[in-house]
């Protein structure tokens, strides 16, 4: 199967797709889902999130494929471990230097992209058995996909507790915000809708396929 | 299948030692580059969102000076920077001049436990009349809506315009305890009256400024003559 409306079908257009729409981190794989849960409050912490999360994925992935070949399977955790850690500590600086407030936001969620299992597991599942350019693109896609999950999840979070979307007042002030929606149960509530509109959109076309097969 | 060749299938241990010390020393590298590379971006971030807080809280103020209180009961500037380089039992306050490089006040951080989190209360004490003045939210996880109400709610934030923090005689303590009272009750200059609905969240801000206070007011009162104007 093939992203809708992609001509491209070379082998690193694949890689990178397969994280953004066929296998997506969030509502297919359904991984990762302490960071999707917790910090998606309103669009710009969750897209700052998943662009954190991107960055491991692609530099973990693409130094795990690098050394795939040296590193023994008797020490493939620890060592993985060990360069996830340092990347997340890079973002965990880089970010600090961008923005505090960013950084206070996120708290400690920065930290726990170390133990988010779609890192580890894409390190493992995938970067080890792949050369270095399909490794990188995969976590690339992966990430943005991550990424696409958590907005998709934020936005509707923030404009329906907050009446804001990026910031961005939508409804004026005689809006009452829905405040469940940024509080911890929103993030299931919303988590749930999504999911349960991709499985209808997926009945559906299964539906149509089978009554066209038929025919 | 024989004690040899199960030896030769295995990784040496060498190996194993080796490959995980180069990949530590490769880890390493990179995160002590990143750190020194970021450093001064961040530290320069830490002393924007300090002045964006007290200018918040004393709104004459143009630049600030960091100082801390001893536990002996002197100030002096505050040397280094972090957490980690204050002196032990010391108190971080921060003195703020207007243009003129006049003393416009003093403003130091209070945090007590509230309905989530702890709240972490920035207060902007003013020596003139021994009060303070303003107060601004470092940190909260409080409900949105409810907690929140402590920076957006008219009522609550006039408490903090002339909050009586006098000294009492020996200049030890507090003349009068900063105390959060019923909404609705507040009699006296030294209270503050809560929200109602959000009554954990405002006692959190009035034990956050008592405890300050109570800490920082009784060595910083006898020393102000010495940060009078900027340094």
């Amino acid at each position: 199967m093939s992203f809708p409306g992609g001509g491209y079908e070379g082998k690193n257009w694949t890689e990178f797709m397969e994280g953004i729409w066929e296998r997506n981190p969030v509502f297919v794989m359904v991984l990762g889902m302490c960071p999707t849960l917790a910090v998606t409050v309103s669009a710009i912490n969750s897209i700052s999130m998943g662009l954190a999360t991107t960055f491991v994925m692609a530099a973990s992935c693409w130094l795990v494929s690098l050394l795939r070949n040296y590193v023994p399977k008797e020490v493939r955790i620890a060592t993985y471990i060990v360069i996830i850690a340092t990347f997340v500590t890079v973002v965990d600086y880089a970010i600090q230097a961008i923005s505090l407030d960013l950084y206070e936001a996120l708290g400690a969620y920065i930290q726990l992209i170390v133990a988010n299992c779609l890192v580890l597991g894409r390190a493992e599942a995938h970067a080890a058995r792949n050369a270095p350019v399909p490794a990188a693109l995969n976590g690339i896609g992966m990430g943005l996909g991550f990424t696409l999950g958590l907005t998709m999840i934020g936005g509707v979070r923030e404009i329906l507790g907050a009446g804001t979307f990026f910031g961005v007042s939508l409804f004026g002030a005689n809006f009452q915000p829905w405040v469940v929606m940024v509080l911890p149960p929103g993030g299931f509530f919303v988590m749930g809708g999504w999911l349960l509109l991709f499985a209808v959109v997926r009945a559906r076309r299964e539906r149509i396929a089978l009554a066209a097969q038929e025919t | 299948m024989n004690v040899d060749a199960l030896a030769a299938e295995a990784t040496q241990t060498t190996a194993m030692v080796r490959t995980l010390g180069l990949v530590s020393l490769i880890c390493g590298l990179i995160i002590v580059g990143s750190f020194e590379v970021t450093l001064p971006a961040a530290q320069a971030n830490r002393r924007l969102a300090a002045e964006r807080a007290v200018f918040k809280v004393l709104p004459a103020a143009k630049s600030i000076a960091e100082y801390v209180a001893l536990p002996t009961g002197g100030i002096e500037p505050k040397v280094g920077a972090g957490e980690t380089a204050l002196p032990p039992g010391a108190v971080k306050f921060y003195a703020a001049y207007d243009a003129a490089g006049q003393l416009a006040g003093i403003a130091a951080e209070g945090a007590a436990k509230g309905y989530a989190d702890t709240v972490r209360v920035m207060f902007g004490y003013a020596p003139a009349c021994q009060c303070v003045v303003g107060i601004g939210v470092v940190s909260m996880r409080e409900t949105p809506g409810i907690g929140d109400k402590i920076i957006t709610d008219k009522e609550f934030v006039a408490n903090f315009k002339a909050l009586d923090t006098r000294l009492n005689k020996d200049l030890s303590a507090l003349a009068n305890e900063i105390k959060v009272v019923k909404h609705g009750t507040k009699t006296q200059p030294w209270q503050i009256d809560a929200i109602a609905g959000a009554t954990i969240t405002s006692r959190a801000v009035g034990k956050g400024i008592n405890e300050a206070a109570q800490v920082l007011l009784p060595r910083l009162v006898p020393n102000l003559e010495k940060i009078r104007s900027r340094p």
